[in-house]
This record gives C-alpha cells, structure tokens and sequence, in this order.
C-alpha cells in the first residue's frame, strides 16, 4: 500500500479512538469538566500531562532545530524538561493542596483580591492563545501534508475535531483521550528513531547510537563535527550562541514551563498531594523517552540528508528529495551548473535549503523505512498537536467561565456556568482557528512570548505566594504588571518595532528577546518583594490558609461532589 | 511536648531544606555541567560523546527524572515523620 493509503487508515483509526473516549467519558457535573472529578490515577495523568505538554513543536520541530544548530538546540531539551523539577518541587503539591481549578483562581484567594485573579486571568488568556494558534497551524500542516488537501480546510477538519472533544467532554475526556494520544505519538516518534538508529550505528538504543559508531568505525558525533566543519559550518557539538543567552534561555524556558496554567491545572486532577508529586515525576519520565531520543533523532537526520544528498548528482537524487521538493520544503538549485549538488555554509554557493520542520516527518523516508511507518509519523504528529490544543482550550473556557463569570456573577448555577465554559471553547477554537488559517505571520516569535510571559508573569507570585507568608496584594499585582510589561516591550521592540536591531551588540547584557523572561522574571520578584515591604501584610485568615497548604493532610476535596 | 505548631515549622524547614539540596542537584548539572563548564568538560570523552555535550542534550534530563522520584520518596518519609500524610 502506498503512503497516502497508510496516512488514511492509521490517522482515521487514531481519531476514531480519541472520539470514542472523549464521548465514552463526557462530563456531567462542572466540577468533572474541569478537573476530571478529581479521581484520575498519578500515572494516567503523568501520560496526559505528557501529551498536553508535547506540542507539534516538540513533535515535529524540535529535532530539527537541533540538527541544524546542534548544540545551542540544547536550550530546548534543558528548558523544556528542567520545568518540571520546579513544578514537582516548588509548585504542584501546594497547589493540588489549594485544592481549586485554575491559577487565577489560586492567584485570586492568595492574593485576596478581584484585581489580581483579572490581571492572573488576562496572563493566562494571552498565553494560552498565542500557544493554541501555533498549534492549529500545526494540525494544518500535517492535515494538509499527509492527506493532501489545502491547509485552509486541513485547519478546519482539526477545529472540528478537537471542538468535538475538549467541548463536549471536558476534562475526564481529555484526560483519557490524552493517554490514548501519548501512546500515538511516542510510538510514532520511536519506530523511526530506533530502526534508523540500528541501521546507522548498529545500536537500537537511540540515546547510544547517538554516541556510537558509525560503518566506518568513527563516532557519529566526531564524523558530523567534521564534515559540517569540511562544508564550513560551525562544529555540531560546539555552540555560537554566548553562554550569557543561552542560560537565560534555558532558564526562562523553565521558568515559564513550570508557569505555564495548562501544565499546573493537570495537577488539581489527581485525588491527593503526594499523587501530585508522583505525577510530575511520571510525567517527566514520558517527556525524557521523546526528548531524549529527540538528540539523537536529529544527528541521525542531519548525518543521514549531507550523506544521501551533499555531492550527489543532481538527477540521481533519492525519491524522497522529489517528495518533498513538491512542498517546497527542500529546493535544490544547481547554481554553478556542474550537475552535483554542493551543500555549503556559504549562501552564495549552497545549492541545498531543508526546512528545519521536515526533519522528523522525511526521517522515515530518508532512511528508506516502510510506508506504514510514514503513515504512524502523521499520526503521531497529529496526536501531538491536538492533545495540546484541547488543553490550552479548556485552560481558556475555564478562565473566562470560572475566573471572570463566577467571579462578578457568583450566583450563577452550575449548569449556566457549564454552559459558558462550553461556549467560551467554541468561540476560542473559531479564534484560534483564524489564527491558524492566517497566521499573523509571526507564529514562531508568538511561542517564545508565552514562555517569556508565563515566567515573567505567573512563577514568581505563585512561589511567593506559597513560600513567603509575608507577601501581600500589593506586592503580586506590582510584580505580576511589572514583569508583564517589561518583558512584552522587549520582545514587541526587537521583534516587531526594530526587528533589524535584533543583533547580540543591541540586547541588553546580551540576552536575545527569548531569553529576556528571565530578567522579567527577577524585575517581578525585585519590585513584589520591594512594594510589599511598604505595604500592610496579608490578613490572618490569608496567612493561616498558607499555613495549610504547606501540610498535605487535609487535601482530598477532590472526591466531593 | 512540642506543640502542633513548633512541629509544622519543624517540618518545613526540613521540607525547604530537602528542596534546596535538590535544586542544587538541578543546577549544577544543568547550568553548572551543560552550559557553563561545558567547554571544559568536552575535553572528556565518553564513547563518542563529549562530555559537556551529553550533560546538554542527554545527562540533565536523566537527574531531572531522578531528582523527582528522590523528591517523592524523601517527602513521603518526611510526610509519615510528622503524621501529616494523607490516609
């Protein structure tokens, strides 16, 4: 069977399951739309967190990103896994503790005060939309790859989709569905790695065959420094970013991983506080199996394109250099006329441009792997994308159902409420899905800012909020503005003002607008800590309530209702 | 018999404490081995990895995993410590 014949069978097969459990497990209570009825197992929702947290960045992008910048592409892997050791120690028990829905809610009664749950839930809005967007044009690209239709209407059938899902089931049916989809997609992203792994280095281990040998008996790693280095290329295993950047990178991407509100809300959903830290803890385990492959992933690919492409003639190019070159993905364009295809650092000679994105999904091809495998890599791609945007949306409809409706209209019944939260997702996958159909031409940039914001905005007055009792109002509202407003106006000046000023000699202590969240992140802490040492503490009964949420007994309120 | 709340301050200091040595785990081999002693950790090899390169892109995320379950189990010792485990 051909490659089109597989994407259909195995995409259809995946989808029909993730319907099957979100209307198996729809939501009858509100309680149970937002946090699955607070009965989901530590380990079920360490796989969910897994695939919620795993976007079609992480999917499809990520190894690439690597391949072609080799070691900086480490920001990612740190960044993105190093979160979840501040989540697990410093935020998810005490949270799951709190025992509420979302972070506004948390940011609303710690604070004591209307002001800052609106100013937590405008935070919390804004990320959540700028990470949904970039996931809808993700769906898109794989829709509109695999089953060749345009990307308006690959857009369109994952709107449906994932409305169908997050809308009607709510989060039970998130949770489940999102098993089923982590389960897609590391076995999607596995198969490849591992047989491309044995047959390069003989190792079926990825994370071993990436400091393996290759036919020749040379380590993979020392052949690719040397051959990038031939081409004139930097050294893979060698960074051209300053140490400076790529540390405040790293370390905002952690920050705001561990900031991020559809992350922590996965943590209200299991029964008790030491299943919240057994969680997190789970949770990591399903993220290193793919970000630790994911190294090798792109080592192999970068190996594997210079290896079958770099020298060869242009008309006996392999099949999937046609495939692809149908996309414009890969161009190959013989400019000096000799018929051989010259791969160089410099642009005036190079003959070979490879999108970064079609690392991951022409892996199978490159190395010449059977259709039905091509076919698990859409399906995997897809599963990645919408478990993720199904996430981001009900952290949306929550935040305007829960966090501004109950808030200003507190008698409200429940079913009113469910009502809204169901709408408010409707009206944010239409949203979204403008977005994903005209990307405002940013995407890229837009998911760097929810990073940046999630740590400039959310992580320091959640932490302030549980480890210092002394921290008022005053404090988290200056903080949260503060880092908000510094860490936007960087990033809008040098991305979208003064974009041709956006060089290392203009940035502020060298640090590039991604990794300016970290400094966003200090200003929070310096001005919370500053305007609350001039301000009455928090009330008695808030301090108490601080007092309680540092204990785990007395958690468990999950179960009613 | 130390009251109800010496023994809550008692529990989270020791609660702080754990999560500092654990912290410190987490930066040492991540900004500490992969990023700021990267270049001269790449002078060691192991198999085919530079070892700087593999604290990066590998050896971090390993300890993350390890720091986690370190951090269950210790906080379930302590939890049972100080009879403020759930039941």
């Amino acid at each position: 069977m051909d490659i089109l014949t597989w994407t259909y069978i195995l995409v259809g097969l995946s989808f029909a399951l993730y319907i099957g459990i979100a209307i198996y497990t729809r939501a009858g209570s509100t309680k149970e739309f937002y946090t699955a009825g607070g009965g989901v197992s530590p380990l079920a929702n360490g796989m969910a967190t897994a695939a919620d947290w795993m976007s079609a960045a992480s999917f499809i992008s990520m190894a690439g990103i690597i391949a072609f910048s080799g070691y900086d592409g480490s920001v990612y892997l740190m960044g993105w896994t190093g979160g979840y050791v501040l989540l697990a120690l410093l935020l998810a028990p005490y949270l799951r503790k709190f025992g509420k829905f979302t972070v506004p809610d948390f940011v609303g009664d710690r604070y004591y005060s209307n002001k800052a749950r609106v100013v937590a839930v405008f935070c919390a809005l804004f990320i959540s939309f700028t990470y949904v967007a970039g996931q809808m044009r993700g769906v898109g690209i794989v829709f509109s790859r695999y089953l060749e239709v345009d990307i308006e209407k690959g857009v369109i059938i994952g709107m449906t989709i994932v409305f169908f899902y997050a809308v009607l089931g709510g989060m039970k049916g998130i949770t489940y569905t999102q098993v089923a989809q982590y389960c897609v997609l590391i076995f999607a992203f596995m198969v490849p790695a591992i047989f491309i792994s044995i047959q390069l280095t003989g190792n079926p281990v990825p994370q071993l065959g990436l400091g393996g040998t290759v036919q020749d008996g040379s380590y993979l790693l020392d052949k690719l420094d040397g051959i990038l280095v031939d081409l004139g290329f930097h050294q893979y295993t060698a960074g051209r970013k300053s140490v400076v950047d790529i540390f405040a990178i790293t370390l905002a991407l952690m920050v705001g991983t561990a900031g991020l509100p559809h992350v922590i809300v996965r943590f209200f959903t299991v029964p008790r506080v030491k299943d919240a830290r057994l969680s997190a803890g789970y949770a990591l385990v399903f993220i290193a199996i793919l970000y630790t492959t994911a190294p090798a992933v792109a080592a192999f690919g970068i190996y594997n394109a210079i290896d079958t492409v770099a020298g060869q003639p242009v008309d006996q190019l392999p099949d999937w250099v046609g495939n692809w070159q149908k996309t414009n993905l890969i161009v190959v364009d013989d400019v000096n006329q000799d018929g051989v295809v010259q791969y160089l650092a410099d642009p005036e000679k190079n003959e070979l441009t490879v999108d970064k994105d079609i690392m991951v999904l022409a892996a199978p091809e490159i190395a010449e792997l059977p259709n039905w495998v091509v076919g698990l890599v859409a399906a995997g791609g897809m599963a990645a994308a919408l478990s993720t945007a199904a996430g981001l949306l009900l952290v949306i409809s929550t935040s305007v159902s829960r966090d501004l409706f109950r808030t200003f209209v507190p008698q409200m019944t429940e079913k009113t409420e469910l009502i809204i939260a169901r709408v408010s997702a409707a009206v944010a996958v239409v949203i979204a899905g403008y977005f994903g159909i005209n990307p405002p031409g940013f995407v890229a940039e837009v998911v760097a800012f929810a990073f940046g914001l999630a740590a400039a905005s959310f992580f320091p007055v959640i932490i302030m909020g549980i480890f210092s009792t002394r921290m008022n109002k005053e404090g988290a509202i200056a903080g949260m503005v503060t880092g908000l407003v510094f860490t936007l106006a960087y990033i809008i000046y040098f991305k979208f003002i003064h974009p041709e000023a956006n060089t290392p000699e203009n940035w502020w202590f060298g640090i590039s607008p991604e990794g300016i969240g970290t400094v966003g992140m200090l200003i929070n802490f310096v001005s919370c800590f500053l305007v609350s040492k001039f301000t009455p503490p928090p009330p008695e009964d808030v301090q108490e309530m601080i007092q309680d949420i540092r204990i785990p007994r007395g958690a468990g309120k999950a179960h009613d209702h | 018999m130390p009251t109800h709340k010496e023994q809550m301050k008692k529990y989270w200091k020791r609660n702080i404490r754990t999560v500092l040595i654990l912290l410190s785990v987490w930066f040492v081999v991540s900004f500490g081995f992969g990023i700021l002693l990267a270049e001269p950790l790449n002078a060691i090899k192991i198999g085919g990895y530079q070892l700087g390169f593999w604290f990066a892109q590998q050896g971090s995320i390993f300890t993350f995993v390890i720091l986690i379950f370190v951090y269950v189990y210790r906080m379930n010792k302590l939890d049972e410590e100080f009879d403020v485990n759930e039941k």
